[in-house]
């Protein structure tokens, strides 16, 4: 790979000078060989310790059975071991129930946590409580990599993986190589993180990362807040990546301090000499709203080149969108306003602090006053399982990060991903439309 | 019409032609999320959302060929298991998503990298997985995949990495 050697004067222990072969190190580079005490570069095969693996109730059972297969009546880190119940919560059918329970009577027999319904979406949690900067993460859910905004190397992983990983705490990997992805310049009014990375699939396309690793700066990147960075890393795996990583500074450090975590908080970036697979520079001044067209997430077009598109729900929430600021943002477009007639507005905050936060500051309410309904902290109708399924030939606008076909539950349904102002605007107007309308 | 001589590392089938970007969503729907915890049942509606009659014509041994980024989407596990129950011998594809393809060869079912453009609905091929061919025994014309990195090959031949850890009491990659 491109990686740089330098040399550099180490001091050891005994203040004497001595030099060793230093390489420049991308993020993810840095962490893996962190947890292995080996200096490894992309390409590079190995064993690695992890930190954190979680599943959920849509993958975790069957990463139960493998566990029991294997032969396993303990495994290695119950504390850092986490079965989250998000995806069918509270449960719509007995079969899921049964799961549920199988989880249950896992954690209770290998004192693993759960996270059990209500709590809320898998990765709103593991960024409230549970990954710090430099962790490795596996996590049962594509979509782990949203813990990469906090600069930890977080992947998903299928049953089998997750199921070893609970075991032994371990996995192996190779060391993915990386694209720099540069934020430059300005974002411009009604233009949000949501817009900023469905832009960049649109531009890479949903392989355009594969195998790779993400990992996102520049002046804009460098001042986006938690809540916009969760959103980008999270959708980082529909550009194929394994993980999408900000480094961790300054806006880390007080997002861990607010959740009374300051003390896992340890600055983290790549070194200044490193060379990249590929660098791609975006200037965001030149980005508007967007939205993905049905069925692929790199279908991507600004609002303002879409025809009229009339909805029949829309949808804001999920591990995505679902954060405080994204609600905030939605309610106050929506304040004073009613939900077009023939339009169904469904919101689900991510987690049960943010529902409550919500709750305190009124924006519930705005959004119930408004015709919206507002459903319990969880994956609410993103996955298809409940609480908003299509009819067939339904339109649906949705803050989410995926509208592959049969989604939301019917494969003669069309889903149109966006950000939560595009979302909350165009639920006002019965249409897919631009939030700069109202926001400008 | 098709077999499987597993052990000599040769598979024989139908091909099933499907397009690009088949999703995990695809293969084994949320719509059926209560079915995972019945496989042999979920495996009935393999890939009924790209082909609906799919899971009924499908024969032991026969390949699922796709276009680029087979199997993106969700982690579910599922899509390559039931693929696998319903007895498809291996999948072919110009590329796949990774945890796609890191999961099947966890299951043990072949997933191999090549021009799928040779290869069209219903021809019969030859696979050598040691040799590294596919043989189009419809179009006269040979193949080649790209080679697994050998790690993927130890977990594949210990048959899936549940029984690679069992063997092992740990890693022994
Ligand atoms: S909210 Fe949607 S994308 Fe996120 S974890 Fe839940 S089902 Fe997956």
């Amino acid at each position: 790979m491109n990686t740089q050697r330098r040399i550099k004067a180490v001091k050891s222990r005994k203040l004497k000078v001595k030099t060793e072969v230093i390489l420049d190190k991308t993020i993810s580079e840095k962490i893996i060989s962190e947890h292995t005490g080996r200096e490894l570069k992309a390409g590079d095969i190995a064993i690695v310790n992890v930190d954190l693996v979680m599943s959920q109730d849509g993958t975790g059972p069957l990463a139960v059975s493998h566990v029991r297969r294997m032969g396993f009546d303990r495994i290695k880190n119950p504390e850092k071991s986490i079965f989250f119940i998000d995806h069918a919560s509270p449960s719509p059918r007995k079969e899921l129930s049964n799961s549920h329970i199988v989880l249950r009577d896992f954690a209770a027999q290998t004192g693993a946590i759960i996270s059990d319904a209500g709590k809320g979406v898998c990765h709103q949690i593991l960024a409230e409580s549970y990954t710090c900067p430099g962790d490795i993460v596996l996590g049962g859910d594509s979509h782990t990599c949203t813990s990469g905004a906090l600069g930890a190397f977080a992947t998903g992983m299928g049953s089998t993986d997750i199921a070893v990983g609970y075991a032994l705490a371990s996995t192996w990997m190779m060391v993915p190589s990386t694209i720099k992805v540069n934020f430059k310049r300005r974002i411009n009014k009604g233009v949000f993180a949501k817009d900023l990375i469905i832009y960049l699939i649109g531009k890479i396309t949903s392989d355009g990362a594969t195998y790779m690793a993400l990992e996102f700066g520049g002046e804009v990147g460098s001042i986006l807040s938690m809540d916009e960075r969760f959103t980008i890393s999270n959708m980082a795996v529909e550009a194929g990546a394994k993980t999408g990583i900000f480094p961790s500074d300054g806006i880390t450090k007080e997002y861990l301090k607010s959740q009374g975590r300051e003390n896992c908080f340890r600055e983290l970036s790549a070194d200044k000499g490193v060379k990249y697979e590929e660098v791609i520079d975006i200037d965001c001044s030149l980005i508007e709203p967007m939205v993905s067209q049905p069925h692929t997430v790199d279908n991507a077009l600004p609002v303002r080149n879409l025809e009229k598109i009339m909805i029949d729900q829309v949808f804001i929430g999920t591990c995505t969108n679902g954060r405080l600021s994204d609600l905030k943002i939605a309610a106050d477009i929506l304040k004073g306003k009613k939900v077009a007639g023939g339009t169904r507005l469904i919101v689900v905050p991510a987690s049960k602090d943010i529902y409550l936060e919500a709750l305190r500051t009124g924006i519930l309410e705005t959004f119930m006053d408004s015709g919206a309904i507002v459903e319990s902290p969880g994956c609410g109708p993103c996955v298809g399982i409940h609480q908003g399924i299509l009819g067939d030939g339904e339109v649906c606008l949705s803050t989410q990060n995926r509208n592959f076909k049969g989604r939301m539950g019917n494969p003669n349904s069309f889903i149109y991903l966006c950000s939560p102002a595009t979302a909350a605007w165009s639920a006002v107007r019965g249409y897919i439309a631009d939030p700069r309308e109202v926001l400008l | 019409m098709s077999e499987t001589k597993k052990n000599s590392g040769i598979l024989t089938g139908r091909s099933f032609k499907f397009g690009d970007d088949i999703s995990t969503d695809l293969i084994a729907p949320g719509r059926l999320f209560h079915l995972r915890s019945n496989l042999p049942e979920l495996a009935k509606h393999v890939l009924e959302d790209a082909d609906p009659e799919f899971a009924g014509k499908v024969k032991p041994g026969d390949f699922v060929v796709g276009g680029r980024n087979f199997g993106l989407g969700s982690s579910r596990e599922h899509a390559p298991l039931i693929m696998k129950m319903a007895g498809v011998g291996a999948v072919l594809a110009k590329s796949f998503a990774r945890i796609f393809f890191r999961n099947s060869i966890n299951v043990g079912l072949p997933v191999l990298i090549c021009d799928t453009d040779k290869i069209d609905e219903g021809d019969i091929l030859e696979i050598d997985l040691k040799k590294g061919t596919i043989d189009n025994k419809t179009k006269n014309l040979v193949l080649q995949f790209s080679p697994l990195p050998e790690v993927m090959i130890k977990i594949l031949n210990d048959g899936g990495l549940v029984n690679h850890i069992t063997k092992n009491k740990g890693f022994n990659l």
